[in-house]
């Protein structure tokens, strides 16, 4: 009987006991999942989108279901960075995972405020999305144009004494670009992808499903996307990368991995099944442990492109 | 605390056209998770749908060796028509129990308004108040029409309304619910489901005459359990609340009827 695989992984000093966490926007701040299991058993946890102050979000509809893929609108309703220090933090901080906090802003300065406040709260690394398809101001914008990118990770950086991690959209020519830009403004670490924008049309209304027309594309759908750009981003820079779009199995997870990622999240799959996490890590531990490996994480980067 | 439940189906009945009865078998969940009528289930319809589809619980009844649960559902697109093709013995992934379920009293006397699919969840009702409630069901048309007799049967009247006149009154619930309160002072609560366009009518009726209206809505929905915000409902102050954990049923004054 051989040893069991060493699911732990490293991720930009942050330490995950496994490398599956699960994705923003889709857990929440994890208590209603934590329903079903102990939060415990994630590697971590990348919360649901923090802005300055508490958002709304968009009018619904704000969810339409496609080819093995969900639309969504969401809009970045959350109740503030504050709130969730308060309200939300305490009780997350009472299981064993990592705590990723992802922000928004509309300015530069927005990031800077949230950064410090974020790390004095005591969380572990900050998410900063600059990929939000779905919020007029700021969001995308930052993470189509390098220099943009690069100015908020530097804010970012400077007011953040936890590891910071950018957010790449999908949504760009050539994500290299943002990601090489990104990483020269001090990032520690990548993830990708956010969601690709799409639309659904209700032929008989002629009405798009949802009520902002458009909306960012999850599922499986996406998967064979996100394999490709973070092979691309995985070739352009040096910082370790987590990687999702899409997983719902253990060989989803197992095929970001080789094509460069330290760790994966899993999103989309947790609606249809909220064990999904942790299967994804169960099957990965499988698959690593059925091609004799020692540690998950041999297989980062261990694609044999032609 | 919601769980997932492996159902079987005990028994699947085509009620008309676009609408099925399923009775499930359904583990602990009456009994031991509290499961009641005008909550939800979140069934899972195939490996091909990604999001399950939330199905209001009609009749949820403690029983040995295992608890029964009714569902009514119509089929509204690929999801529900899957479920649909279903027979019985078949198996059903479900979360249950999810969302909050009207607010009502034994003893209370209700005025249940239902128009074409909102009618089955409150079947329920009528059950927990039986032989004090009065129903008002509104049809699209008389072939439209499903469970009548369940509700005659636990209701003192029950009052039919259709759009096309083939059944009951010719036109909308909201004249009946009006013409029945405005006679009636001891209804307790208006409890409605159905089109929003209906459940708005219905709602300025109860106003009119002073009476609490709870509202069971609907939307397009992904968790089921309120991670994703996704089935957002906008609120008369402004604020965004979800149908999956703050509803299916909201107090008809705290919604914004105008969006």
């Amino acid at each position: 009987m051989s040893n069991p695989v060493e699911l732990s992984v490293d991720l930009a000093g942050v330490h995950l006991k496994n490398p599956v966490v699960v994705a923003s926007g889709t857990f929440g701040f994890g208590k209603e999942y934590g329903a079903f299991y102990d939060l415990s058993e994630l590697g971590g946890i990348c919360c649901k989108g923090l802005t300055p102050a508490r958002r709304e979000g968009n009018p619904p509809p704000r969810i339409a279901e496609t080819p093995m893929g969900i639309l969504n609108s969401v809009g970045l309703q959350n109740p503030g960075v504050d709130a969730f220090i308060a309200q939300e933090l305490p009780e997350l901080k009472r299981h064993d995972l990592a705590i990723i906090a992802n922000i928004s802003g509309n300015t530069p300065e927005d990031y800077g405020v949230m950064c410090e406040k974020l790390s004095a709260a005591g969380v572990d690394m900050i998410e900063v999305n600059i990929s939000c398809p779905n919020v007029k101001a700021g969001g995308l914008a930052y993470g189509t144009r390098p220099e943009l990118a690069a100015e908020v990770t530097a804010i970012a950086k400077k007011h953040a004494s936890v590891p910071v991690m950018v957010k790449l959209s999908p949504n760009v020519t050539d994500i290299t670009e943002i990601a090489r830009a990104v990483e020269g403004a001090g990032a520690d670490a990548l993830s990708l992808i956010n969601t690709l924008r799409g639309m659904r049309i209700d032929v008989h209304t002629r009405r798009p499903i949802l009520k902002m027309n458009t909306g960012g594309l999850s599922g499986p759908a996406v998967l064979p996307v996100a394999v490709r750009m973070v092979w691309e981003v995985a070739g352009a820079v040096k910082i370790p990368i987590l990687g999702m779009g899409g997983v719902s199995r253990g060989a989803d997870a197992a095929q970001l991995m080789l094509a460069g990622a330290a760790a994966v999240a899993v999103g989309t799959a947790c609606f249809d099944d909220p064990f999904a996490p942790l299967r994804v890590r169960d099957e990965l531990a499988a698959l690593a442990a059925g091609q004799g490996l020692d540690r998950v994480s041999e297989l980062t980067g261990g694609v044999r492109p032609w | 605390m919601p769980i997932e439940q492996i159902c079987t189906i005990v028994s699947a009945e085509k009620l008309n056209e676009f609408a099925w009865s399923f009775t499930l078998e359904a583990g602990d969940l009456v009994k031991r998770e509290g499961l009641r009528a005008g909550q939800f289930l979140h069934v899972k319809c195939g490996a091909e749908h990604l999001l399950r589809r939330p199905i209001s619980v009609c009749l949820a009844q403690a029983d040995e060796p295992v608890d029964l649960v009714r569902i009514v559902f119509e089929v509204r697109g690929e999801g529900t028509a899957w479920l649909s093709r279903r027979k019985a013995g078949d198996r059903l992934s479900v979360l249950a129990p999810l969302g909050n379920g009207f607010e009502c009293g034994e003893k209370d006397r209700l005025l249940l308004v239902g128009g074409g699919i909102g009618v089955p969840p409150l079947l329920g009702q009528a059950a927990y108040t039986w032989g004090r409630s009065v129903a008002v069901l509104g049809f699209r048309c008389a072939e439209r029409a499903m469970l009548v007799e369940d509700f005659r049967e636990k209701c003192t009247q029950v009052v039919l309304c259709s759009d096309d006149g083939s059944l009951g009154h010719h036109g909308f619930v909201d004249e009946q619910v009006r013409r029945i309160l405005a006679k009636d002072q001891t209804v307790a609560s208006v409890l409605a489901c159905g089109p929003k366009p209906m459940l708005r009518a219905v709602a300025a009726a109860a106003a009119e005459y002073g009476v609490r209206c709870q509202v069971s809505l609907e939307e397009r929905m992904a968790c089921g359990i309120g991670a994703c915000l996704g089935c957002a409902i906008r609120m008369a102050d402004g604020t965004m609340k979800h149908v999956c954990k703050d509803g299916p049923v909201f107090e008809a004054e705290e919604v914004d009827w105008n969006v």
